[in-house]
Protein backbone atom coordinates (compact mmCIF):
# COMPACT_ATOMS: atom_id res chain seq x y z
CA UNK A 1 0.00 0.00 0.00
CA UNK A 2 3.18 2.30 0.77
CA UNK A 3 4.33 2.12 -2.76
CA UNK A 4 0.45 3.26 -4.40
CA UNK A 5 1.03 6.21 -1.92
CA UNK A 6 3.86 7.45 -2.99
CA UNK A 7 1.69 8.10 -6.68
CA UNK A 8 -1.62 8.31 -5.18
CA UNK A 9 -4.21 8.41 -7.88
CA UNK A 10 -2.27 5.11 -10.48
CA UNK A 11 -5.53 3.69 -9.20
CA UNK A 12 -7.98 5.85 -10.83
CA UNK A 13 -6.11 6.62 -13.33
CA UNK A 14 -5.89 3.02 -14.73
CA UNK A 15 -10.03 2.89 -14.16
CA UNK A 16 -11.17 6.03 -15.39
CA UNK A 17 -8.27 7.44 -17.62
CA UNK A 18 -5.90 10.07 -17.61
CA UNK A 19 -8.08 12.97 -17.82
CA UNK A 20 -11.08 11.96 -15.40
CA UNK A 21 -8.21 11.26 -12.71
CA UNK A 22 -6.99 14.78 -13.28
CA UNK A 23 -10.17 16.46 -14.15
CA UNK A 24 -10.34 18.55 -11.42
CA UNK A 25 -6.85 19.30 -10.63
CA UNK A 26 -6.71 20.56 -14.32
CA UNK A 27 -9.57 22.66 -13.81
CA UNK A 28 -8.14 24.59 -10.93
CA UNK A 29 -4.70 25.52 -13.10
CA UNK A 30 -6.69 26.97 -15.30
CA UNK A 31 -8.61 28.85 -13.15
CA UNK A 32 -5.69 30.17 -11.24
CA UNK A 33 -4.02 30.54 -14.56
CA UNK A 34 -6.11 32.17 -15.99
CA UNK A 35 -7.50 34.81 -13.55
CA UNK A 36 -3.74 35.77 -13.01
CA UNK A 37 -4.00 36.15 -16.78
CA UNK A 38 -6.56 38.13 -16.69
CA UNK A 39 -4.66 40.54 -14.20
CA UNK A 40 -2.03 39.85 -16.39
CA UNK A 41 -3.38 41.09 -19.75
CA UNK A 42 -3.52 45.07 -19.02
CA UNK A 43 -0.16 45.35 -18.33
CA UNK A 44 1.27 42.90 -20.79
CA UNK A 45 -1.00 43.86 -23.29
CA UNK A 46 -3.05 46.69 -23.20
CA UNK A 47 -6.64 44.90 -22.68
CA UNK A 48 -7.65 45.96 -19.52
CA UNK A 49 -10.61 43.77 -18.36
CA UNK A 50 -9.39 43.49 -14.30
CA UNK A 51 -7.20 46.39 -12.69
CA UNK A 52 -5.17 45.89 -9.80
CA UNK A 53 -4.81 42.96 -7.96
CA UNK A 54 -6.35 39.77 -5.57
CA UNK A 55 -6.22 42.86 -2.73
CA UNK A 56 -8.01 44.86 -4.56
CA UNK A 57 -9.66 45.55 -8.37
CA UNK A 58 -11.95 46.81 -10.79
CA UNK A 59 -13.06 44.95 -13.13
CA UNK A 60 -14.31 46.34 -16.30
CA UNK A 61 -14.35 49.93 -15.13
CA UNK A 62 -17.16 49.20 -12.89
CA UNK A 63 -17.24 46.01 -10.49
CA UNK A 64 -14.59 46.58 -7.35
CA UNK A 65 -13.68 43.47 -5.57
CA UNK A 66 -11.58 43.73 -2.58
CA UNK A 67 -9.81 41.04 -0.35
CA UNK A 68 -12.13 41.60 3.26
CA UNK A 69 -9.36 40.04 5.53
CA UNK A 70 -7.19 43.00 4.38
CA UNK A 71 -10.02 45.29 4.93
CA UNK A 72 -10.63 43.37 8.38
CA UNK A 73 -6.85 44.57 9.07
CA UNK A 74 -7.51 47.77 7.83
CA UNK A 75 -10.32 48.81 10.05
CA UNK A 76 -8.04 47.00 12.89
CA UNK A 77 -5.80 49.49 12.13
CA UNK A 78 -7.64 51.94 12.66
CA UNK A 79 -8.81 53.24 8.85
CA UNK A 80 -12.03 53.97 8.06
CA UNK A 81 -12.31 52.78 4.63
CA UNK A 82 -14.30 54.24 1.33
CA UNK A 83 -17.12 52.82 0.40
CA UNK A 84 -15.72 51.25 -2.86
CA UNK A 85 -13.62 48.94 -1.03
CA UNK A 86 -16.32 48.01 1.23
CA UNK A 87 -18.55 46.97 -1.45
CA UNK A 88 -16.36 45.20 -3.06
CA UNK A 89 -14.97 42.87 0.27
CA UNK A 90 -18.99 42.19 0.46
CA UNK A 91 -18.72 40.71 -2.91
CA UNK A 92 -16.05 38.44 -2.41
CA UNK A 93 -17.10 37.94 0.68
CA UNK A 94 -20.83 36.59 -0.35
CA UNK A 95 -19.02 34.73 -2.75
CA UNK A 96 -17.01 32.57 -0.65
CA UNK A 97 -19.99 32.25 1.50
CA UNK A 98 -21.53 30.58 -1.52
CA UNK A 99 -18.98 28.51 -2.73
CA UNK A 100 -16.80 27.75 0.53
CA UNK A 101 -14.56 30.10 1.81
CA UNK A 102 -11.42 28.19 1.05
CA UNK A 103 -12.21 28.15 -2.66
CA UNK A 104 -9.58 30.98 -2.33
CA UNK A 105 -6.90 29.00 -0.95
CA UNK A 106 -7.81 25.95 -4.07
CA UNK A 107 -8.83 27.77 -7.01
CA UNK A 108 -7.04 31.31 -6.48
CA UNK A 109 -4.11 31.54 -4.19
CA UNK A 110 -1.02 31.71 -5.97
CA UNK A 111 0.88 30.16 -3.00
CA UNK A 112 -1.19 27.02 -3.56
CA UNK A 113 0.60 25.76 -6.74
CA UNK A 114 3.95 26.20 -5.12
CA UNK A 115 2.93 24.37 -2.00
CA UNK A 116 0.95 21.71 -4.12
CA UNK A 117 4.46 21.01 -5.97
CA UNK A 118 6.01 20.73 -2.49
CA UNK A 119 3.32 18.10 -1.66
CA UNK A 120 4.21 16.33 -4.96
CA UNK A 121 7.67 16.68 -4.61
CA UNK A 122 7.40 15.31 -0.84
CA UNK A 123 5.40 11.92 -2.20
CA UNK A 124 7.68 11.30 -4.53
CA UNK A 125 10.64 11.31 -2.87
CA UNK A 126 9.04 10.09 0.39
CA UNK A 127 10.34 12.81 2.28
CA UNK A 128 9.08 12.15 5.87
CA UNK A 129 8.86 14.16 9.52
CA UNK A 130 9.76 17.41 10.14
CA UNK A 131 7.98 19.91 12.05
CA UNK A 132 4.86 19.59 13.21
CA UNK A 133 2.87 22.42 13.16
CA UNK A 134 -0.87 22.10 14.99
CA UNK A 135 -3.49 22.87 12.48
CA UNK A 136 -5.05 25.66 14.60
CA UNK A 137 -2.01 27.78 14.50
CA UNK A 138 -3.11 29.30 12.08
CA UNK A 139 -6.17 30.64 14.42
CA UNK A 140 -3.65 31.46 16.83
CA UNK A 141 -1.58 33.87 13.60
CA UNK A 142 -5.00 35.35 12.53
CA UNK A 143 -5.61 36.71 15.88
CA UNK A 144 -1.82 37.81 15.97
CA UNK A 145 -2.17 39.26 12.75
CA UNK A 146 -4.85 41.83 13.75
CA UNK A 147 -3.88 42.40 17.37
CA UNK A 148 -0.16 43.18 16.01
CA UNK A 149 -2.39 45.67 12.70
CA UNK A 150 -3.57 47.24 16.20
CA UNK A 151 -0.86 47.96 17.64
CA UNK A 152 0.83 49.26 14.83
CA UNK A 153 -1.36 50.90 13.13
CA UNK A 154 -0.50 49.77 10.33
CA UNK A 155 -1.43 46.37 7.28
CA UNK A 156 1.76 44.82 9.42
CA UNK A 157 0.99 41.44 8.51
CA UNK A 158 1.27 42.59 4.52
CA UNK A 159 4.58 43.32 4.97
CA UNK A 160 5.06 39.55 4.87
CA UNK A 161 2.06 37.97 3.88
CA UNK A 162 3.70 35.67 0.87
CA UNK A 163 -0.27 34.91 -0.50
CA UNK A 164 -0.85 38.92 -1.98
CA UNK A 165 2.97 39.96 -2.22
CA UNK A 166 3.60 37.11 -4.62
CA UNK A 167 0.13 37.67 -6.48
CA UNK A 168 1.25 41.77 -6.13
CA UNK A 169 4.65 40.70 -7.33
CA UNK A 170 3.70 38.75 -10.65
CA UNK A 171 1.32 41.73 -11.66
CA UNK A 172 3.48 45.06 -10.16
CA UNK A 173 7.05 43.61 -10.17
CA UNK A 174 8.55 40.84 -8.00
CA UNK A 175 11.52 42.51 -6.36
CA UNK A 176 12.73 39.62 -4.06
CA UNK A 177 9.40 38.24 -3.85
CA UNK A 178 10.81 35.32 -5.86
CA UNK A 179 12.95 34.18 -2.17
CA UNK A 180 9.50 34.01 -0.57
CA UNK A 181 8.44 31.15 -3.37
CA UNK A 182 11.52 29.50 -3.01
CA UNK A 183 11.26 30.07 0.42
CA UNK A 184 7.93 28.39 0.97
CA UNK A 185 8.66 25.71 -1.34
CA UNK A 186 11.48 24.68 0.70
CA UNK A 187 9.58 24.83 3.93
CA UNK A 188 7.01 22.60 2.76
CA UNK A 189 9.05 20.61 1.35
CA UNK A 190 11.44 19.93 4.26
CA UNK A 191 10.37 21.40 7.28
CA UNK A 192 6.52 20.62 7.56
CA UNK A 193 3.93 18.10 5.68
CA UNK A 194 1.59 21.01 4.09
CA UNK A 195 2.98 23.54 6.33
CA UNK A 196 2.29 26.84 5.44
CA UNK A 197 -1.16 26.50 3.55
CA UNK A 198 -2.50 23.49 5.58
CA UNK A 199 -0.92 24.75 9.10
CA UNK A 200 0.12 28.70 9.45
CA UNK A 201 -1.66 30.61 6.39
CA UNK A 202 -4.12 33.48 8.45
CA UNK A 203 -5.18 34.54 5.45
CA UNK A 204 -6.62 30.73 4.66
CA UNK A 205 -7.41 30.66 8.26
CA UNK A 206 -9.61 33.14 7.76
CA UNK A 207 -11.20 32.61 4.53
CA UNK A 208 -12.02 29.04 6.34
CA UNK A 209 -14.40 31.11 9.00
CA UNK A 210 -16.39 32.37 5.80
CA UNK A 211 -17.37 28.26 5.16
CA UNK A 212 -19.67 27.28 7.98
CA UNK A 213 -22.80 27.90 6.03
CA UNK A 214 -21.53 27.10 2.65
CA UNK A 215 -24.09 25.01 -0.05
CA UNK A 216 -21.19 23.62 -2.18
CA UNK A 217 -19.63 20.96 -1.06
CA UNK A 218 -17.81 17.87 -1.80
CA UNK A 219 -19.51 14.75 -0.73
CA UNK A 220 -18.63 10.96 -0.27
CA UNK A 221 -21.97 10.55 -2.12
CA UNK A 222 -20.92 6.53 -2.39
CA UNK A 223 -19.18 6.08 0.40
CA UNK A 224 -20.21 1.91 0.85
CA UNK A 225 -18.07 1.44 -2.26
CA UNK A 226 -14.82 2.81 -0.65
CA UNK A 227 -12.20 0.34 -0.71
CA UNK A 228 -9.60 2.05 2.15
CA UNK A 229 -7.21 2.86 -0.63
CA UNK A 230 -6.63 5.72 1.48
CA UNK A 231 -5.70 7.51 -1.44
CA UNK A 232 -7.81 10.48 -1.00
CA UNK A 233 -6.26 10.87 2.26
CA UNK A 234 -3.30 11.05 0.37
CA UNK A 235 -3.85 14.08 -1.83
CA UNK A 236 -6.26 15.79 0.34
CA UNK A 237 -4.12 18.76 2.17
CA UNK A 238 -7.11 18.89 5.55
CA UNK A 239 -7.43 15.14 5.59
CA UNK A 240 -8.72 15.59 8.51
CA UNK A 241 -12.00 16.57 6.90
CA UNK A 242 -12.86 13.18 5.28
CA UNK A 243 -13.20 10.67 7.87
CA UNK A 244 -16.43 12.06 9.46
CA UNK A 245 -17.96 11.90 6.01
CA UNK A 246 -16.29 8.93 4.64
CA UNK A 247 -16.78 6.83 7.78
CA UNK A 248 -19.49 7.96 9.07
CA UNK A 249 -22.46 6.30 8.54
CA UNK A 250 -22.28 4.01 11.95
CA UNK A 251 -22.32 7.20 13.72
CA UNK A 252 -25.62 7.97 11.59
CA UNK A 253 -23.44 11.35 9.96
CA UNK A 254 -23.91 12.36 6.49
CA UNK A 255 -21.56 12.38 3.43
CA UNK A 256 -21.16 15.35 2.87
CA UNK A 257 -17.69 17.09 3.92
CA UNK A 258 -18.68 19.83 6.14
CA UNK A 259 -15.34 21.03 7.66
CA UNK A 260 -14.66 24.21 7.17
CA UNK A 261 -11.03 23.54 5.90
CA UNK A 262 -11.99 21.67 2.97
CA UNK A 263 -11.31 24.01 0.04
CA UNK A 264 -13.13 22.23 -2.97
CA UNK A 265 -10.43 21.70 -4.23
CA UNK A 266 -11.59 18.26 -5.81
CA UNK A 267 -8.38 16.70 -5.73
CA UNK A 268 -10.27 13.38 -3.66
CA UNK A 269 -12.95 13.14 -6.22
CA UNK A 270 -10.31 12.58 -9.28
CA UNK A 271 -8.33 10.36 -7.16
CA UNK A 272 -10.87 8.00 -6.30
CA UNK A 273 -10.83 4.89 -8.73
CA UNK A 274 -14.79 3.67 -7.19
CA UNK A 275 -15.89 7.30 -7.80
CA UNK A 276 -17.03 7.46 -3.69
CA UNK A 277 -17.01 11.84 -4.26
CA UNK A 278 -18.62 13.97 -5.95
CA UNK A 279 -19.50 17.96 -5.86
CA UNK A 280 -22.71 18.07 -4.33
CA UNK A 281 -24.20 20.51 -1.73
CA UNK A 282 -24.58 21.23 1.83
CA UNK A 283 -28.66 19.95 2.52
CA UNK A 284 -28.19 16.53 1.10
CA UNK A 285 -27.77 15.43 4.75
CA UNK A 286 -29.81 18.32 6.66
CA UNK A 287 -30.36 15.46 9.17
CA UNK A 288 -26.97 15.45 10.52
CA UNK A 289 -25.90 18.69 9.76
CA UNK A 290 -24.90 19.87 13.22
CA UNK A 291 -23.36 17.23 14.41
CA UNK A 292 -20.54 17.58 12.12
CA UNK A 293 -20.25 21.26 11.80
CA UNK A 294 -19.09 21.13 15.44
CA UNK A 295 -17.26 18.26 14.99
CA UNK A 296 -14.75 20.11 12.30
CA UNK A 297 -14.73 23.48 14.15
CA UNK A 298 -13.45 22.62 17.28
CA UNK A 299 -11.11 19.36 16.79
CA UNK B 1 -18.42 6.38 24.11
CA UNK B 2 -18.85 8.14 26.91
CA UNK B 3 -15.42 9.39 28.77
CA UNK B 4 -14.73 9.30 32.10
CA UNK B 5 -14.69 12.72 34.45
CA UNK B 6 -10.65 11.66 34.47
CA UNK B 7 -10.36 11.41 30.99
CA UNK B 8 -11.96 14.57 30.38
CA UNK B 9 -9.80 16.30 32.62
CA UNK B 10 -6.64 14.86 31.05
CA UNK B 11 -8.38 15.76 27.47
CA UNK B 12 -9.16 19.78 28.26
CA UNK B 13 -5.15 19.82 30.37
CA UNK B 14 -3.25 18.63 27.15
CA UNK B 15 -5.87 21.21 24.81
CA UNK B 16 -5.19 24.32 27.01
CA UNK B 17 -1.20 22.92 26.90
CA UNK B 18 -1.46 23.20 23.24
CA UNK B 19 -3.33 25.93 22.94
CA UNK B 20 -1.08 27.54 24.96
CA UNK B 21 1.83 26.67 22.99
CA UNK B 22 0.33 27.85 20.02
CA UNK B 23 -0.51 31.15 21.41
CA UNK B 24 2.81 31.85 22.58
CA UNK B 25 3.86 30.81 19.29
CA UNK B 26 2.22 33.45 17.70
CA UNK B 27 2.73 35.86 19.77
CA UNK B 28 6.22 35.63 19.33
CA UNK B 29 6.30 36.03 15.50
CA UNK B 30 4.01 39.02 16.31
CA UNK B 31 6.47 40.65 18.92
CA UNK B 32 9.13 39.95 16.38
CA UNK B 33 6.75 41.52 13.38
CA UNK B 34 6.28 44.56 15.45
CA UNK B 35 10.29 44.77 16.29
CA UNK B 36 10.87 44.75 12.65
CA UNK B 37 8.23 46.78 11.65
CA UNK B 38 9.77 50.12 13.53
CA UNK B 39 12.90 49.26 11.84
CA UNK B 40 11.54 49.01 8.34
CA UNK B 41 8.74 51.40 8.04
CA UNK B 42 9.34 54.85 7.24
CA UNK B 43 9.75 56.45 3.96
CA UNK B 44 13.23 57.49 2.12
CA UNK B 45 13.15 61.31 1.70
CA UNK B 46 13.36 60.76 -2.07
CA UNK B 47 9.93 58.72 -2.21
CA UNK B 48 7.05 60.60 -2.72
CA UNK B 49 3.61 59.09 -1.83
CA UNK B 50 0.91 59.70 -4.57
CA UNK B 51 -1.39 63.37 -4.09
CA UNK B 52 -3.57 63.03 -1.76
CA UNK B 53 -2.15 60.71 0.66
CA UNK B 54 -2.75 60.31 4.31
CA UNK B 55 0.02 61.26 6.79
CA UNK B 56 2.38 58.72 6.17
CA UNK B 57 1.11 56.33 9.38
CA UNK B 58 -2.59 56.75 8.93
CA UNK B 59 -1.62 55.93 5.00
CA UNK B 60 -0.14 52.38 5.78
CA UNK B 61 -3.11 51.83 7.62
CA UNK B 62 -5.23 52.47 4.95
CA UNK B 63 -3.34 51.25 2.00
CA UNK B 64 -4.28 47.91 0.90
CA UNK B 65 -1.64 47.80 -1.48
CA UNK B 66 -3.92 47.46 -4.93
CA UNK B 67 -1.72 49.04 -7.23
CA UNK B 68 -5.11 50.87 -8.72
CA UNK B 69 -3.95 54.05 -8.66
CA UNK B 70 -0.43 52.97 -10.51
CA UNK B 71 -2.99 51.83 -13.25
CA UNK B 72 -4.92 55.00 -13.51
CA UNK B 73 -1.49 57.35 -13.60
CA UNK B 74 -1.48 58.32 -17.01
CA UNK B 75 2.12 59.51 -16.89
CA UNK B 76 3.17 55.77 -15.32
CA UNK B 77 4.73 58.47 -12.53
CA UNK B 78 3.38 55.90 -9.77
CA UNK B 79 4.69 52.38 -9.18
CA UNK B 80 4.83 49.90 -6.25
CA UNK B 81 6.91 49.44 -4.01
CA UNK B 82 8.51 45.51 -4.32
CA UNK B 83 9.89 42.85 -1.79
CA UNK B 84 13.57 44.54 -1.02
CA UNK B 85 12.63 47.99 -1.62
CA UNK B 86 13.40 50.89 0.77
CA UNK B 87 10.13 51.74 0.80
CA UNK B 88 7.00 49.96 2.36
CA UNK B 89 6.23 46.83 0.59
CA UNK B 90 3.21 47.09 -2.22
CA UNK B 91 2.59 50.45 -1.13
CA UNK B 92 2.79 53.31 -4.22
CA UNK B 93 5.37 56.38 -4.32
CA UNK B 94 7.13 58.00 -6.81
CA UNK B 95 11.04 59.17 -7.43
CA UNK B 96 10.39 62.82 -8.92
CA UNK B 97 14.09 62.61 -10.47
CA UNK B 98 12.66 60.12 -12.62
CA UNK B 99 9.34 60.95 -13.49
CA UNK B 100 7.15 63.98 -11.65
CA UNK B 101 3.50 64.19 -10.63
CA UNK B 102 2.14 66.09 -13.73
CA UNK B 103 -0.79 67.40 -11.76
CA UNK B 104 -4.23 66.31 -13.57
CA UNK B 105 -6.81 67.91 -13.40
CA UNK B 106 -8.74 65.05 -12.46
CA UNK B 107 -5.96 63.35 -10.17
CA UNK B 108 -7.21 60.22 -11.61
CA UNK B 109 -4.76 58.08 -9.07
CA UNK B 110 -7.18 59.87 -6.13
CA UNK B 111 -9.87 58.70 -7.83
CA UNK B 112 -8.87 55.39 -8.56
CA UNK B 113 -8.31 54.61 -4.28
CA UNK B 114 -10.79 52.50 -3.14
CA UNK B 115 -9.92 52.84 -0.13
CA UNK B 116 -9.37 56.25 0.87
CA UNK B 117 -5.77 56.31 1.61
CA UNK B 118 -5.54 58.95 -1.29
CA UNK B 119 -8.00 61.14 0.35
CA UNK B 120 -11.16 61.62 -1.96
CA UNK B 121 -11.28 64.98 -0.29
CA UNK B 122 -8.77 66.26 -2.60
CA UNK B 123 -10.80 67.74 -5.64
CA UNK B 124 -8.36 71.02 -6.70
CA UNK B 125 -4.80 69.29 -7.49
CA UNK B 126 -3.02 72.93 -6.18
CA UNK B 127 -4.20 71.69 -2.53
CA UNK B 128 -2.10 68.45 -3.12
CA UNK B 129 0.83 68.76 -0.85
CA UNK B 130 3.21 65.77 -2.14
CA UNK B 131 6.38 67.27 -0.12
CA UNK B 132 7.59 70.89 -0.17
CA UNK B 133 10.49 72.02 -3.19
CA UNK B 134 14.00 73.28 -1.58
CA UNK B 135 16.73 74.44 -3.53
CA UNK B 136 19.24 72.69 -1.35
CA UNK B 137 22.71 73.56 -3.31
CA UNK B 138 22.89 77.11 -2.85
CA UNK B 139 26.98 76.93 -4.19
CA UNK B 140 26.04 74.92 -7.40
CA UNK B 141 22.53 76.40 -8.38
CA UNK B 142 23.49 78.08 -11.68
CA UNK B 143 21.13 81.12 -10.69
CA UNK B 144 23.16 81.37 -7.48
CA UNK B 145 26.09 81.81 -9.40
CA UNK B 146 24.56 84.62 -11.70
CA UNK B 147 23.71 82.68 -14.06
CA UNK B 148 19.96 82.83 -16.07
CA UNK B 149 19.05 79.14 -16.25
CA UNK B 150 15.85 79.52 -14.59
CA UNK B 151 14.71 76.21 -15.17
CA UNK B 152 13.04 75.37 -11.79
CA UNK B 153 10.67 78.26 -12.09
CA UNK B 154 10.06 78.04 -15.93
CA UNK B 155 8.62 74.43 -15.79
CA UNK B 156 6.67 74.90 -12.34
CA UNK B 157 2.93 74.21 -12.94
CA UNK B 158 2.20 77.09 -10.15
CA UNK B 159 5.08 79.59 -11.79
CA UNK B 160 5.33 83.38 -9.74
CA UNK B 161 3.14 81.36 -6.93
CA UNK B 162 4.92 78.77 -5.62
CA UNK B 163 8.51 79.49 -6.84
CA UNK B 164 9.29 83.03 -7.72
CA UNK B 165 12.89 84.91 -9.14
CA UNK B 166 14.24 87.35 -6.41
CA UNK B 167 16.26 89.66 -7.39
CA UNK B 168 19.47 90.77 -5.39
CA UNK B 169 22.91 92.58 -6.69
CA UNK B 170 25.29 90.66 -7.67
CA UNK B 171 28.33 91.47 -5.46
CA UNK B 172 31.20 89.93 -7.35
CA UNK B 173 30.24 91.78 -10.59
CA UNK B 174 29.06 94.63 -8.85
CA UNK B 175 26.62 95.59 -11.78
CA UNK B 176 24.76 92.63 -12.26
CA UNK B 177 21.41 90.61 -10.47
CA UNK B 178 21.01 87.34 -9.38
CA UNK B 179 17.67 86.15 -9.92
CA UNK B 180 17.21 83.53 -6.95
CA UNK B 181 14.71 80.97 -7.37
CA UNK B 182 12.51 81.13 -4.22
CA UNK B 183 9.73 78.48 -3.46
CA UNK B 184 6.45 79.20 -1.53
CA UNK B 185 5.41 76.83 0.82
CA UNK B 186 1.69 78.07 0.39
CA UNK B 187 1.63 77.24 -3.19
CA UNK B 188 4.24 74.43 -3.41
CA UNK B 189 2.46 70.90 -4.11
CA UNK B 190 5.50 68.73 -4.32
CA UNK B 191 5.13 67.34 -7.77
CA UNK B 192 9.07 67.08 -8.44
CA UNK B 193 9.03 69.01 -11.81
CA UNK B 194 11.86 71.11 -11.02
CA UNK B 195 13.64 68.55 -9.51
CA UNK B 196 13.12 66.63 -12.55
CA UNK B 197 14.23 69.87 -14.85
CA UNK B 198 17.09 70.52 -13.23
CA UNK B 199 20.03 70.35 -15.61
CA UNK B 200 22.96 69.74 -12.63
CA UNK B 201 24.22 66.05 -12.78
CA UNK B 202 22.67 66.24 -9.16
CA UNK B 203 19.22 68.68 -8.74
CA UNK B 204 20.31 71.75 -6.63
CA UNK B 205 16.10 71.85 -5.97
CA UNK B 206 14.95 68.79 -4.52
CA UNK B 207 10.97 67.84 -3.08
CA UNK B 208 11.65 66.45 -0.02
CA UNK B 209 9.14 65.76 3.06
CA UNK B 210 7.81 69.08 4.47
CA UNK B 211 9.20 68.36 7.92
CA UNK B 212 12.54 68.14 6.29
CA UNK B 213 12.34 71.06 3.92
CA UNK B 214 10.38 73.53 6.39
CA UNK B 215 11.30 74.83 9.65
CA UNK B 216 8.73 76.12 12.00
CA UNK B 217 8.44 79.35 14.14
CA UNK B 218 8.41 79.28 17.87
CA UNK B 219 4.75 79.35 19.17
CA UNK B 220 5.40 82.12 21.16
CA UNK B 221 6.99 84.31 18.36
CA UNK B 222 5.05 87.63 17.17
CA UNK B 223 6.39 89.60 14.11
CA UNK B 224 6.73 93.04 15.49
CA UNK B 225 6.46 94.55 11.73
CA UNK B 226 2.56 92.17 11.05
CA UNK B 227 1.58 92.61 14.51
CA UNK B 228 2.07 96.36 14.63
CA UNK B 229 -0.09 96.12 10.81
CA UNK B 230 -2.57 94.32 12.20
CA UNK B 231 -3.18 96.33 14.99
CA UNK B 232 -3.14 99.64 13.08
CA UNK B 233 -0.25 100.93 15.34
CA UNK B 234 2.65 100.36 17.66
CA UNK B 235 1.82 97.66 20.14
CA UNK B 236 4.26 98.97 22.45
CA UNK B 237 4.62 102.55 23.52
CA UNK B 238 3.82 105.42 20.64
CA UNK B 239 6.48 105.82 18.30
CA UNK B 240 7.89 108.96 18.90
CA UNK B 241 8.27 111.98 16.08
CA UNK B 242 12.30 112.28 15.35
CA UNK B 243 13.32 115.70 15.71
CA UNK B 244 16.24 117.47 14.70
CA UNK B 245 18.21 120.59 15.89
CA UNK B 246 16.85 122.89 13.77
CA UNK B 247 16.27 126.47 13.31
CA UNK B 248 12.76 127.53 13.60
CA UNK B 249 10.62 127.08 10.11
CA UNK B 250 13.65 124.22 8.84
CA UNK B 251 12.83 120.67 8.26
CA UNK B 252 15.03 117.93 6.84
CA UNK B 253 13.57 115.86 3.70
CA UNK B 254 15.88 112.21 3.53
CA UNK B 255 14.38 111.17 -0.50
CA UNK B 256 16.91 113.77 -1.46
CA UNK B 257 16.14 117.27 -0.77
CA UNK B 258 18.00 117.44 1.99
CA UNK B 259 17.09 120.82 4.28
CA UNK B 260 14.04 122.82 3.66
CA UNK B 261 12.33 126.25 5.36
CA UNK B 262 9.09 125.48 5.96
CA UNK B 263 6.82 128.79 4.44
CA UNK B 264 9.47 129.39 1.87
CA UNK B 265 8.13 132.99 0.47
CA UNK B 266 11.45 133.85 -0.64
CA UNK B 267 12.51 135.69 3.11
CA UNK B 268 15.38 134.63 5.02
CA UNK B 269 16.74 135.82 8.13
CA UNK B 270 19.32 136.82 5.92
CA UNK B 271 20.21 139.91 4.40
CA UNK B 272 20.77 139.64 0.56
CA UNK B 273 23.72 142.24 1.27
CA UNK B 274 26.26 139.55 3.38
CA UNK B 275 27.74 142.95 4.55
CA UNK B 276 24.37 143.42 6.47
CA UNK B 277 24.95 139.85 8.46
CA UNK B 278 28.63 140.16 9.14
CA UNK B 279 27.94 143.81 10.98
CA UNK B 280 24.88 142.43 12.54
CA UNK B 281 27.02 142.05 16.19
CA UNK B 282 28.12 145.50 15.73
CA UNK B 283 24.74 147.43 14.95
CA UNK B 284 23.06 145.56 18.56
Amino acid sequence: MSNTLLRPGADAIAVKGWWSAHQWLILRRITQAGILGLFLAGPLLGVWIIKGNIASSLTLDILPLSDPYLLLQSLFAGHWPETTVVIGAFIVAGFYFLVGGRVYCGWICPVNPITDMAAWFRQRLNIKGGARFPRQSRYWLLAMTLITASISGSLLWEMVNPVTMIYRGLIFGMGMAWFLVLALFLFDLFLGQRGWCSHLCPMGAFYSLLAFYSPLRVSATQREKCNDCMECYAVCPEPQVIPPALKGAEQGVGPVITGINCSNCGRCIDVCSKNVFQFSTRFKSVNNFSTVTKREAMP
Amino acid sequence: MAKTGNEVDQYRRRFLIRSAGQACGAALLGIGLLTLARQTYGLPAEAIRPPGALAETDFLAACVRCGLCVRDCPYNTLKLSELGDKVTTGTPYFIARDIPCEMCDDIPCVVACPTGALDKKLTDIDDARMGLAALVDQENCLNFLGLRCDICYRVCPAIDKAITLDTIHNPRTGKHTLFIPVVHSEACTGCGKCEHACILPEAAIKVLPARLAKGAPGQHYRLGWEEKQKAGSSLVAPDKEHKYNLPEGYRYEYEGQGLIKENDSGETPFSSNPLDTLNQGRQQ
